[in-house]
């Protein structure tokens, strides 16, 4: 069976400026990858491309998705094949509620994967059951789309979407960041729950804290838009600890 | 904002089609003869002349209105048609008498006229070119004592009625559009709700041009008698032409006391082109008056059509303790151009007034909203809430809000919100990333950004506009 995600010398611009520089990476079921890295280095923008997101234009190399090359596939078809992000900052929609909205994606990936629509009542049950993995009641289904959302609360919302719609590959782009400890750990719960052995998570994060919650198996670091060292979770410690001048040579821009 | 976003638009108006049918047509052009002509035509009355030949001299003396935002060339007056009506053989006794072409124009557009097939729970007037071709359910309304006929009618039927409020909230002399129309009209709808009397079911009127270089100029009158209750609904569409048309319509309300008036609007005329050409001019004064202590007058529109819309559908609050509101969405896609708004002029005592409007612009579109708040010295305790949003979706577009508030009592409280936002890629990635395509993306968020209005409108109704807003914006980001 063919991995994952493969990716091989993936590189890719925002206008005329590189910002991916040659990425090769694999990611197997059932493994969780964490990518860390100095702000700038390019770890959001890897995790947008692999999602299709249109302001960046893949300049070379490929992305395989379940054996396909996804390159030109657009983002929406993307999503029911089974890709997911949860994004670091998470658009508000103003009067779309969030059961509408939810139940609408469910259905499109239902679909997509030969399945009947789901009709509203059967979908409200399902719902019930994930809402109790980020510890929301019902209440926040009649609220718009991260509308009036706290910065914790919209983080929660990404990963109650990502438990409705069930993907193969979870790519969480700074997820920790703007959470206080309780609400990391609601979404390290969540993310942890729904860990299975045919899905795989990728993590973004410039921090060791969220990796204390969600234990990767393997620790990449992203420098200049290259994958410049690859370990186990140590590695994350040894950053902390360390810094990532130990690795890149020069000091971090912030 | 990419490319994607920028690129235009095939709209696809599905209601654009010409229904072949032999028209009763006087000549183009307008003198008193032609006003006598039409009132002759529909043996009316001496006072209804005398009044129209009034408005006509008035209007004479009056200059089209050019304060709105928007730009077109100069209308000929001279060049139009005044009255166009399908030709029928004899006057109609029932509803299954229509001209089978002219019910199968209304068929296609979802309005079945026959018997058997009539909207469930919704009595239509349809209105064809210049005049009412036919009205449903009048019996059973009839029974309760409601007057639901066209306008025709009613003058032959009940003058004295007619007489009474026709022009009471409008005057023939109130600006040069419905100076014009009141020389001219030719058909529209009345309705009379008795007192006490709670309507059980909407009345709508839909209107339909179909004739050549024809002007449409149609009349609505609505009486609700002291604590009665009544919901308008009003649908319009024309065929796709390449010269523009023009619609000059007045709707007159008048709520007594305790009386509720709900007017609801999806107005869907032919837009025009991409580039522009053609389309309808829809030129409308709309104006309901709480006459009573404690009478509502509520309206709400949805302006997809027209390649030109000025109209500002207002509520004159005069009873003590009345309420106005005005909840609208207006789009402009292409080349089509908005002025609409709303007055609220508050007269009496802790008077209510609440406008809500949602201006949507894409392509070229250009959408301004023109508002009033006025109250008058005796409105003590008079509250208004005026909330005005726009979005913006391209770089093309505009997007323009002109308040004007004028307060002459102490303890009136007056509030303005404004909002302009603009769809943007992000968003509608977010939600492609959810595994939605780029239309649904975009219908979701304009829907979400209309919902405030959509949720005043009758369920078919607020389900039809979301589908039509759907059909505006196709194209407009892909």
């Amino acid at each position: 069976m063919a991995p994952l995600l493969e990716i091989s010398d993936l590189r890719a611009n925002v206008g005329d400026k590189p910002i991916l520089k040659g990425i090769d990476l694999v990611v197997n079921r059932g493994e969780v990858h964490a990518i860390m890295g100095p702000n700038g280095s390019g770890k959001s923008t890897l995790v947008q491309v692999i999602s299709g997101h249109p302001a960046y234009a893949i300049t070379g190399g490929t992305i395989r998705f379940d054996g396909i090359d996804i390159g030109e596939m657009p983002p929406e078809e993307r999503a029911q094949a089974g890709i997911f992000l949860a994004f670091q900052y998470p658009v508000e929609i103003p009067g779309l509620t969030n059961a509408y909205f939810l139940r609408a994606a469910y259905n499109e990936v239902r679909k997509a994967r030969g399945l009947e629509e789901m009709d509203p009542i059967d979908f409200i049950d399902l719902l019930e059951e994930k809402l109790k993995l980020v510890e929301w009641g019902p209440e926040i289904m009649r609220r718009a789309v991260n509308a009036g959302f706290s910065g914790g609360e919209k983080k929660r919302n990404e990963i109650l979407q990502m438990a409705v719609l069930e993907p193969k590959l979870a790519l969480l782009d700074e997820t920790d960041s703007g959470l206080d400890i309780d609400a990391l750990r609601i979404v390290a719960n969540g993310v942890n729950a729904l860990k299975r052995p045919d899905n795989a998570y990728v993590v973004v994060t410039h921090y060791q804290r969220l990796l204390d919650h969600i234990i990767p198996d393997i620790v990449h670091v992203l420098a200049d838009g290259q994958l410049i060292k690859t370990g186990g979770k140590e590695l994350a410690l040894e950053l902390e600890a360390r810094g990532y001048e130990w690795l890149t040579g020069t000091p971090e821009r912030v | 904002m990419s490319e994607s976003v920028e690129s235009l638009v095939n709209r696809d108006y599905k209601w654009g089609f010409v229904t072949d049918i032999e028209t009763d047509q006087i000549p183009a052009g307008l003198d008193e003869d032609v006003v006598r002509l039409i009132s002759a035509k529909k043996g009316e009355p001496p006072f209804l002349l005398e009044w129209r030949l009034r408005a006509y001299r008035g209007w004479l003396k009056m200059t089209e209105p050019h304060w709105p935002n928007v730009t077109y060339p100069p209308i000929d007056y001279q060049r139009m048609v005044y009255y166009a009506a399908p030709r029928t053989k004899a006057p109609l006794g029932s509803l299954d008498e229509v001209d089978p072409k002219i019910r199968e124009a209304y068929d296609k557009l979802g309005i079945p006229l026959t018997e058997q097939k009539i909207l469930s729970g919704v009595a239509v007037d349809a209105v064809f070119d210049s005049v009412s071709v036919g009205t449903t359910y009048r019996r059973q309304l009839g029974e309760m004592g409601i007057i639901f006929c066209s306008f025709s009618e009613a003058v032959r039927e009940y003058p004295d009625l007619i007489e009474r409020y026709l022009g009471s909230v409008v005057p023939a002399s109130d600006n040069f559009f419905a100076a014009l129309n009141s020389a001219v009209f030719s058909d529209g709808s009345f309705v009379y709700v008795p007192k006490g009397v709670r309507c059980p079911m909407d009345l709508s009127t839909y209107f339909r041009i179909n004739a050549q270089n024809t002007g449409q100029f149609e009349r609505t009158l609505i009486v609700a008698d002291e604590g009665s209750y009544v919901s308008y609904l009003e649908g319009c569409t024309a065929p796709k032409r390449d010269e523009n048309q023009l619609h000059a319509a007045v709707v007159e309300l008048v709520a007594m006391a305790g009386a509720t008036i709900k007017y609801s609007t999806v107005q869907n005329w032919y837009a025009g082109d991409e580039d522009g050409k053609g389309g309808i001019y829809n030129f409308v004064t709309k104006r309901g008056k709480c006459a009573g202590a404690g009478a509502k007058i509520s309206w709400t529109q949805v302006e997809t059509g027209s390649a030109i819309t000025w109209k500002y559908p207002s509520v004159i609050l005069q009873g003590d303790n009345s309420i106005g509101e005005f909840y609208s969405v207006a789009v402009t896609n292409a080349r089509q151009q908005a002025d609409t708004g709303t007055k609220m002029i508050h007269i009496g005592r802790n008077t209510k007034s609440t406008v809500v409007s949602k201006g949507i612009s894409a392509g070229r579109g250009q959408n301004s909203y023109r508002g009033q708040v006025k109250v008058m010295p005796r409105a003590d305790g008079a509250r208004n809430y005026t909330q005005c949003d726009s979005m913006l979706i391209g770089n093309r577009c505009g997007a323009h809000t002109f308040p004007y508030i004028d307060v002459q009592n102490r303890t009136a409280a007056v509030e303005h919100e404004a909002s302009t936002s603009k769809i943007g890629e992000d968003q509608i990635f977010y939600l492609k990333q959810r595994g939605l395509n780029t239309e649904n993306a975009i219908s979701m968020i304009v829907n979400g950004f209309c919902k405030e209005v959509f949720r005043e409108l009758p369920m078919e109704f607020a389900v039809e506009a979301q589908k039509l807003l759907g059909i505006s914006l196709e194209g407009s980001v892909g």
